[in-house]
């Protein structure tokens, strides 16, 4: 499990003086003539869930890979805690403390629920797998997490049901030690009990004073958890506020036109261009 | 290599993505739930593949595990040992010589170039990669041990070793580095190999003046002992017992210390069983060595080539199901792009398998130059490599990456071995023992194709 140490000093932020955990700052990236991002603030602050909505080909996804360190941005700067940061390899933004569950998951189906767990980050003792480590630790945090329905944390992967499977994607970004958990459409694929299990686990990393940066596009889910919004269109930022000043309509025109006529409340960015897709 | 990420939000093969703001929890719960929807997926079925030592606590359930996942494909070595033993039966009640110590202790000795080729081919397959070139690499390895050693260089025995399997590790490397960094296809890479070294193992030869007409005697005693030379029956009574006590002691001490840490652990009646099975194989393999199998003067002893091979199938094995080198090689073949986001750096992974496939060939060469006692630039390097994967795929090695083993290809090169040798015995002709062995491989690969699709079924 994550830290379970309550980061308070820095709930502060509300107040808007202390540099949140991480903030983007006129973020940019094309895969060459396809400009993926443009122009892109964001600011994800910690103990608080902000989801990231967009409609399909928005750029929601580059924009997570940008800061996971696999796509590194071609414009802009990052700035963790203040500092600007450069971001170039997965390994960097697990340095920083950055967990990524993707939306395919990222599991290797030939290795069990420990090895995919620790995939990357292997235990070692006298230079081997230490694999009893392991096994007790990843044990440990299924069970904080009460994923008990797997038979064996020895069973390929291969061998789980969707929701499992999601429920060990998660259960490996908790078991670092981390800043910020950064999920990809983590519901996408699962039925209404196990998204309810999710979302739970969602908060539950909130609350424990863990950034959540939550992409989707399913509402329901979006106003479930989140504390803030950010939107994007066709690659730009065309919304980001706390999540009270949105209504489910507003989102909806944010996300289909990159504006709304009907938007309320204060502190929100107006969209504009539509250049790309 | 694999995903040139244009991002395209929702490119995912495992999850459907949601389509637009998605129509509430109602279809969510069994339409997009394709995991749910798909057969062979439902929970209960779920523990039925899983590895039979997670689902068991006592023998028989053991057992019953065990069973369920041949049943579904997850086979193993099972293929392969029941394979074997048919084969031996058929080719004995043909011909009685087959089973005589000496014919056994030959066809060892027959197996050990395509054993070593498969383990060098397992590198590749196991990433999901292929390497065609390992049997003229081997051929380059051994003409350069070969050509060093003799007159007119001269070099010692070990120089030549080392010389020789520096240039074919460095072979293998530069193949890999070629597929890895400029994006190539192995197949293509490798098929370019199958060619080229061929050219360069004759230009080596041609131009050593260590050769007459094409051909380099090995003249070296020690390189010559590699596999006709044999260990004293007492030194292979001793080899056996370090072989096998080495391998219950440590098997006792991990299960134990397992079992008391309450990780999962096979039932003591498994790994008792597994410890006789090996004991077995050990004291039958020294009796029948220990034999005296020659004709006019007496022939005994374990050959040099077993505790080679034993040595490079202990190597292997370890690095790739110890080390965290091995469990990158594994997730690189299961799933090349979840193993890039965990930091894995899949240019050196790939690149060092490919050198280490190199380097195993190297060895084959010089197992295969020692057998003959001498090296001939009409070695079949083609017939080789498509032998070692052959051993390798009828191991139980899977060709679609990130499943298989050393012991695979050991067990496959001794299937090939036998079907070589008995049809050999039998006198049937070349004909017969290509076409034999086809059928062997395609068996191999339909097993192989069958098991994965019980697989992607559930998966996809």
């Amino acid at each position: 499990m994550s830290s379970g140490q309550p980061l308070s000093e820095t709930v502060v932020l509300a107040e808007g003086n202390v540099e949140p955990l991480l903030r983007l700052r006129g973020v940019g990236k094309s895969f060459g003539p396809v400009q993926a991002l443009t122009d892109v603030d964001l600011t994800v602050p910690l103990g608080q869930v902000t989801a990231l909505a967009g409609d399909n080909g928005a750029g929601k996804s580059v924009l997570i890979k940008t800061v996971a360190g696999i796509h590194p941005p071609d414009a802009g700067q990052i700035y963790w805690q203040g500092n600007p940061v450069h971001i170039r390899s997965p390994r960097d933004a697990a340095a920083l403390g950055i967990e990524t569950v993707y939306q395919d998951l990222a599991l290797c189906d030939n290795l069990d629920i420990v090895q995919n767990m620790f995939l990357g980050r292997e235990r070692l003792r006298r230079g081997l797998l230490d694999e009893d480590s392991m096994e007790k630790a990843a044990k440990d945090t299924l069970l904080s997490l009460s994923v008990t329905t797997v038979r064996s944390i020895r069973q390929p992967v291969a061998s789980l049901s969707g929701g499992q499977r999601q429920a060990v994607a998660v259960a490996k970004a908790a078991l670092w030690t981390s800043k910020l958990v950064i999920m990809d459409e983590p519901t996408a694929a699962l039925g209404v009990a196990a998204t309810g299990m999710v979302l739970d686990l969602v908060r539950h990393l909130a609350a424990q004073g863990v950034a959540v940066l939550v992409i989707s596009h399913n509402l329901n889910d979006v106003f479930a958890v989140a504390d803030r919004l950010a939107i994007l269109h066709l690659g730009h930022m065309v919304a980001e506020g706390p999540a009270s000043d949105f209504d489910r309509q507003i989102v909806v025109d944010f996300m289909t036109t990159g504006r709304s006529s009907r938007r309320s409340g204060d502190g929100l960015v107006d969209g504009v261009g539509r250049s790309g897709g | 290599m694999s995903q040139h990420d244009v991002e395209v939000p929702g490119n995912a093969d495992d999850t459907s993505p949601a389509p637009q703001v998605r129509a509430e929890a109602l279809d969510s719960a069994g339409v997009h739930d394709q995991h749910a929807a798909a057969p062979g997926r439902t929970p209960l079925d779920a523990a039925v593949v899983a590895a039979p030592e997670v689902v068991s606590n006592s023998f028989g359930e053991y057992v019953r595990a065990w069973a369920k996942r041949v049943r579904s494909g997850e086979s193993g070595v099972l293929p392969v040992l029941g394979g074997l033993v048919a084969i031996i039966v058929i080719f004995q009640v043909q011909e009685p010589v087959f089973l005589s110590a000496g014919n056994l202790i030959n066809l060892l000795v027959q197996g050990a170039v395509f054993m070593l080729l498969g383990m060098g081919e397992v590198f590749a397959l196991l990433l999901g990669e292929i390497d065609l070139s390992i049997g003229y690499v081997a051929g380059v390895g051994a003409v350069i041990v070969a050509a060093v050693v003799a007159y007119p260089h001269s070099w010692p025995w070990w120089a030549g070793i080392a010389a020789g399997l520096a240039a074919t590790t460095a072979i293998g490397a530069l193949q890999g580095a070629l597929i890895t960094r400029l994006h190539l296809p192995s197949f293509v890479v490798t098929l370019a190999g199958l060619l080229g070294w061929e050219g360069v193992m004759i230009f080596i030869v041609d131009s050593s003046g260590s050769g007459s007409g094409g051909t380099i005697r090995i003249s070296n005693n020690i390189l010559n002992d590699v596999v006709n030379g044999n260990m004293s029956p007492i030194a292979g009574w001793i080899l056996m017992a370090l072989v096998v006590g080495l391998f219950a002691s440590f098997t006792v001490f991990r299960d134990s210390r397992r079992r008391a840490g309450g990780l999962v652990t096979p039932p003591v009646g498994a790994m008792l069983l597994k410890i006789i099975i090996v004991a077995a194989a050990g004291i039958v393999l020294v009796v029948l060595a220990n034999t005296n199998r020659g004709v006019l003067v007496p022939l005994r002893g374990v050959p040099w080539v077993v505790p080679l091979l034993l040595g490079v199938l202990g190597l292997w094995s370890f690095l790739l199901g110890r080390t965290r080198y091995g469990r990158y090689v594994y997730a690189i073949g299961g799933n090349p792009e979840a193993a890039r986001r965990a930091g894995v750096n899949l240019t050196r992974i790939r690149t060092v398998a490919f050198a280490l496939s190199g380097l195993t060939a190297g060895l084959a060469g010089i197992v295969y130059e020692s057998r003959l006692g001498s090296i001939s630039i009409n070695i079949d390097g083609g017939t080789l490599v498509l032998y070692a994967v052959a051993a390798a795929v009828i191991g139980g090695t899977s060709l679609f990456g990130g499943r298989g083993k050393p012991l695979h290809a050991v067990l496959g090169g001794l299937v090939i071995a036998v079907i070589y040798n008995g049809l050999g015995l039998l006198g049937v002709g070349a004909a017969t023992e290509y076409i034999a062995t086809a059928l062997v491989l395609l068996a191999a690969v339909t097993v192989d194709a069958v098991a994965r699709r019980g697989r992607t079924l559930g998966t996809s």
